[in-house]
């Protein structure tokens, strides 16, 4: 038992390569997709509206066969440039992922835009400030700051939801683990090991958000 | 004592008896995702070689069976806690999985090679028909030699937990890019899309599927046995302890290893593997 422990940390860094892969691609496609949200146009509206619709309302694990054993499966595909990176289970997961937690992440973007005062912008405007400048500069550091709680749960979410990858041959904390009890037979102190790296890493997470809660905090 | 209770309790004490000469009830944990050892039909009732030849060796124990499914890569341990009796799953006899539980005598011979889709540069390997790991001797080194030359670089697909893992991992061929899936229908559909180079299982598991799917995999290289391929594949049951209940499952062992050795002299076991492996792969 002692001996799966330096191979179980191993894998923990496939875990974090996985996560913080996703979280910065994931981030953009919020964003992105945020902005979209607010938009007056009612098919850029409706699109962005559908994007995270079909992503939040489907289960990751769908999503990750989807992409991996679905598209694999489709033969046009696998003579296009597009295969060299579906044909590596480890894009098929981060696409999967970034897809994934980019949906929740618009929400939780485009909620926060929402949640600005409009006294904000129009102070922004008597003082002559320009909407592009009022955009960047005012809304989207106050939208970040109000979404950063309801992230911070939407990271470590998807810190767990990482261990679905052990599902198209990745070797993370859960693959690993599984591949060790598949030798000694020992699900029980096997996944109770995996289950504290996951544990301690939440913690982590969940410290790092609190720190950065209060270090931009509006009451300084 | 009134004649009435005293009917009721003939009547509790005869049931009693009865109750307790009636045959034996056991589960028998399959994986139903092996094919054609052991797999589902559309219905999703269990069919294949293991479950027949389960559904004869009751019949012969007198045993009342009921056939559970249960996913590979928890098969030993769901054994282990109690939650059936018996595991009849393509399972080689192997040393590594004789540490945690015990075998019945070897049922059939499962022969293991490796299978690529045609067209793929590792057609036409010049290597012995079938090598023996046991045996060993410079026709096995040789063939074991070119395998590796062959095998270095590529991707090999292989289920999680099986002989063909160990034998991947051995070293046996050198240090190769093993992936392992759960189940192996996700390696044949691997092994189709192209994300696997070459693929190791059965060797019927791959004809089956080529059969059924009508996709152009083949086999090549040697079909392999002995050494980490174990000793065939038996029945899979607790080791036997002094408790009540152990001593239930060391007189499960009796009556399987009696039970094979009826059913192989009657012909049974081999009918079966005719039936579903196009050969006669009893043993």
């Amino acid at each position: 038992m002692i001996s799966s422990f330096p191979k179980l940390i191993n894998a923990t860094f496939v875990t974090l390569k996985l996560l913080s892969a996703s979280l910065l691609i994931g981030i953009f496609l919020g964003l992105f997709f945020a902005i979209l949200r607010i938009n007056k146009n009612v098919f850029v509206n409706k699109f962005a509206y559908g994007y995270s619709y079909i992503f939040r309302g489907t289960p990751l694990l769908v999503q990750i066969f989807i992409i991996y054993f679905g598209l694999g499966n489709i033969e046009w595909l696998r003579t296009t440039f597009l295969w060299s990176i579906l044909k590596e289970p480890y894009w098929c997961a981060i696409i999967a992922f970034a897809l994934n937690t980019g949906a929740y992440t618009s929400e939780i973007l485009r909620s926060a835009f929402q949640t600005i005062k409009p006294g904000v912008i129009e102070a922004g405007k008597s003082l002559g400030i320009s909407n592009s400048k009022i955009f960047y500069k005012i809304q989207i550091p106050i939208a970040i700051r109000q979404s950063l709680p309801a992230y911070g749960n939407e990271i470590i979410l998807m810190l767990k939801g990482t261990s679905l990858a052990s599902t198209v041959t990745l070797m993370d904390i859960t693959g690993v683990a599984q591949k060790i009890i598949s030798t000694t037979f020992r699900p029980l102190e096997v996944f109770i090991i995996a289950g504290s790296i996951y544990l301690f890493m939440t913690f982590l997470i969940h410290n790092l958000i609190k720190y950065l809660e209060k270090k931009y905090s509006f009451q300084q | 004592m009134n004649i009435f209770k005293k009917t009721i309790l003939t009547v509790l004490a005869s049931l009693f008896i009865i109750g307790n000469v009636s045959a034996e009830k056991i589960k028998i944990g399959t994986e139903g995702a092996y094919p054609p050892w052991n797999s589902k039909d559309a219905s999703g009732n269990l069919i294949g070689f293991e479950v027949e030849l389960a559904q004869e060796l009751c019949k012969i124990m007198k045993y009342e069976c009921t056939i559970v499914e249960q996913d590979w890569d928890g098969m030993i341990p769901a054994l282990v806690m109690r939650k059936f009796d018996a595991i009849m799953a393509g399972m080689s006899i192997t040393a590594e999985r004789q540490k945690t539980i015990t075998f019945s005598q070897g049922y059939a011979d499962e022969v293991a090679s490796l299978a690529v889709m045609k067209g793929s540069s590792l057609e036409g390997m010049d290597t012995p028909e079938g090598i023996n790991l046991s045996l060993g001797g410079s026709d096995v080194k040789k063939a074991l030699k070119t395998l590796t030359g062959a095998l270095a670089g590529k991707t090999v697909c292989t289920q999680t937990g099986t002989i063909h893992q160990n034998f991947l991992e051995s070293g046996d061929v050198g240090s190769v890019n093993v992936r392992t899936y759960k189940t192996q229908d996700e390696v044949n559909l691997d092994l189709t899309s192209g994300r696997c180079d070459v693929a190791l299982a059965a060797a019927v598991a791959f004809t089956d599927y080529a059969d059924k799917s009508g996709k152009p995999v083949v086999l090549v290289g040697p079909t392999f046995s002995g050494g980490a391929f174990g000793n065939g594949v038996g029945v899979g049951i607790r080791q036997a302890s002094d408790s009540a209940i152990g001593k239930r499952d060391a007189k499960i062992l009796k009556d399987f290893n009696k039970a094979i050795n009826k059913a192989r002299k009657q012909g049974i076991i081999s009918k079966l593997a005719v039936k579903h492996f196009g050969f006669d792969a009893s043993m």
